[in-house]
């Protein structure tokens, strides 16, 4: 056992490099750390450049405020619970639908022509512009399906959007467990509904919640779908139903930008602040989630 | 692992209560207002359209909810041409039009048996800017703008020298409102004598914003946009007189301004802007008084959003017309009409 161990160490020390390949490799790792750099430069840029704008209008009074023709009394009141009510939705529609796809292709499916064309096409999707979202939006919820503009439309275009990479991310989740575990437990007398909900879907957990999580935190950002369904830019009252008209962060953010006065500008940034804090909450909520759940997790 | 379900189960039972308590706040929550508040009406208002009229729908919502808490107004921009594709299949209440309603859109509203009520709410000014290190430029005529905006320039006229000898032999950098808007449309019509029609060599962004950082950076830049984008960058921007060489209009060139565009001396860079009124929806209460609110109110916020208000016997004029529900358009469905003093319309109209 013990020089077992010993031995798969030695293998795993790195090679010592010969003369002739520590000029080229020297030069790489320099390109490969500039990589690393220059998009964290632009990012600390951003973040910076975005506080220093945005720092007078940042307070509880913006938080909860109304938008206005004011600059110095609007706020994003109506535009963060917008928010906040659209991404919940979305991940009500999109989790269970997702995770279900992904669960029937990766374990009841059998290969074959009919499942590689699915799966060519879930990926094809995931590569789709958002605004083409948008358009199906417009035409399948609040035209075809008489939603109107709605937080429920909002909800199902951005529930769609995200749909295919929740698919594809929990399908890479389901995968990383191991195929012995699956025999194990049929070995044992388990049967594939049994397998699935007491060994795969719980040691896949953790990989599943970071993916919806990551997927759904990019539907925050998303303005373009949005415009297309028509969410709108002035709304002075909070969502307080499926079918109510809302605005959303992104939208308000867009709409501060393009007035001509300076005071909606530092609105914009503060704004985008709010937004950056957002996903990074969200962001730190699934490193969380997976940390804490993966301990659980020993094999 | 039963533990790892119930967390699942936890999480989901979690982003569903989270749903239903976002979504069951009170909607009037922190909307104060110093009057007594008219609980009488209530209902939800639909206005979309140009993004030159929301500010002052906007300023006219805000106002509007403050003292009729019962009644929600949610305003859109579209732009105009999109805001009269949702008014003309019967989406909308109001549409806000920074031009008058083109023939194509009035085949729509009739289409759909959609009746509506034209109301000119205000004046935008179209201004014509240089950088301010401009020393040569100080007003420029009609003429001269027509020979640098009509597709013909296109390619041949590319220096100042080539506008008038006078200027120096550098080049010209030109920048003006993108081709959707009703901006666009309303400089072509006046300048170029053909609505939507130009060169298109020339930086054209929907984002006024990005045409102030142009010509504010760019020392041989020529553009134009509206006022009330001049009116917010006075410091970074030249404003150019006009000269329409009609006496009648006043003599000389004409900058821009409350009285000018007013008195319509700053001729032809100025236009009325419209809502227009879905005569079926005035048969509501809340709409029929939140049009008379904008029309009582428009004089004193239309200034403060920064646009010229119009003369205040016009918006009485305005007022009547929703009195009489007199539909179809002063403009006779023709689109950009120049030079237009919307009070003489009106008046000419009420006689």
């Amino acid at each position: 056992m013990e020089s077992d161990s010993k031995q798969s160490q030695e293998t795993l020390r790195e090679p010592q490099p010969s003369l002739a390949t520590i000029g080229p490799e020297k030069a790489f790792v320099a390109i490969c750390r500039l990589a690393v750099a220059l998009p964290l430069l632009l990012l600390v840029v951003l973040v910076v450049d975005a506080v220093v704008d945005g720092w007078p209008r940042l307070s509880w009074g913006f938080l909860t405020g109304y938008p206005s023709r004011n600059p110095e009394i609007a706020g994003i009141l109506p535009a963060l619970a917008g928010s906040a009510a659209v991404i919940v939705l979305t991940a009500v529609m999109a989790i269970p639908v997702g995770v279900g796809a992904a669960i029937y292709l990766e374990e009841y499916t059998k290969p074959g022509r009919l499942t590689s064309l699915i799966e060519l096409n879930i990926s094809n999707l995931a590569g789709v512009p958002s605004i083409i979202y948008g358009l199906l939006g417009l035409e399948l919820f609040v035209r075809a399906m008489q939603m109107g503009r709605s937080l429920l439309a909002g909800a199902a275009t951005l529930a769609l959007l995200v749909l295919p990479a929740v698919i594809m991310t929990s399908r890479e989740a389901l995968r990383t467990v191991p195929y012995s575990l699956r025999e194990a437990c049929y070995a044992l007398g388990a049967d594939r509904w049994q397998t699935i909900w007491r060994v795969v879907l719980p040691m896949s957990l953790p990989g599943i919640l970071t993916g919806i999580i990551l997927s759904v935190a990019r539907a925050i950002g998303e303005t373009a779908p949005l415009i297309m369904i028509g969410a709108l830019t002035y709304v002075a009252f909070l969502p307080d139903s499926l079918m109510s008209p809302f605005t959303a962060l992104p939208i308000q953010i867009f709409n501060w930008v393009s007035r001509p006065q300076k005071g909606f500008h530092t609105n914009a940034a503060a704004g985008i602040v709010v937004l950056l804090v957002l996903m990074l909450l969200l962001n730190a909520t699934a490193i969380w989630l997976r940390v804490r759940l993966q301990r659980r997790v020993n094999w | 692992m039963t533990r790892n379900i119930t967390t699942f189960a936890l999480i989901g039972v979690l982003l569903l209560a989270t749903a239903l308590v976002g979504c069951s706040k009170p909607s009037s929550t922190g909307q104060k207002t110093e009057g007594a508040a008219k609980q009488s009406l209530s209902g939800t208002i639909l206005v979309d359209g140009s993004s030159t009229v929301f500010p002052i729908t906007e300023a006219v919502a805000e106002e509007f909810q403050k003292a009729y808490k019962g009644v929600r107004v949610t305003v859109g921009i579209s732009g105009t041409g999109g805001g009269f594709k949702k008014f003309g299949s019967g989406e909308t209440d109001l549409t806000g039009a920074s031009r008058p309603i083109r023939p194509t859109e009035v085949e729509l509203c009739k289409k759909n048996g959609i009746e509506y009520i034209e109301l000119p709410v205000a004046y935008d000014g179209l201004a014509v800017m240089v950088n301010p290190k401009n020393t040569w430029a100080n007003s420029i005529t009609v003429a001269e703008l027509k020979k640098i905006w009509e597709p013909e320039a296109q390619g041949k006229i590319t220096r100042w020298n080539h506008v008038r000898p006078e200027w120096p032999d550098r080049e010209l950098h030109l920048f003006g409102a993108g081709v959707d808007s009703g901006t666009y449309d309303y400089f072509t019509a006046a300048i170029v004598g053909k609505e939507h029609s130009s060169r298109g060599d020339f930086t054209s962004s929907e984002d006024d914003n990005v045409l102030v950082q142009g010509i504010a950076t760019d020392e041989l830049a020529l553009g134009f946009f509206g006022y009330a984008y001049y009116e917010a960058n006075r410091d970074k921007l030249k404003l150019l007189a006009v000269d329409d060489e009609d006496p009648r209009n006043g003599d000389g060139p004409i900058l821009p301004s409350l009285e000018t565009v007013i008195n319509g001396t700053y001729q032809p860079l100025s236009r009325p802007i419209f809502i227009y009124v879905n005569k079926k929806s005035l048969d509501r209460p809340e709409v029929a008084e939140f049009v008379r609110f904008y029309l009582s109110h428009a004089p004193k916020l239309v200034k403060e959003v920064g646009y010229i208000p119009l003369p205040e016997r016009a918006y009485q004029l305005a007022q009547k017309r929703v009195d009489a529900r007199k539909t179809g358009s002063l403009f006779a469905g023709e689109g950009s009409k120049v030079g237009v003093k919307i009070e003489d319309l009106l008046a000419a109209e009420d006689k």
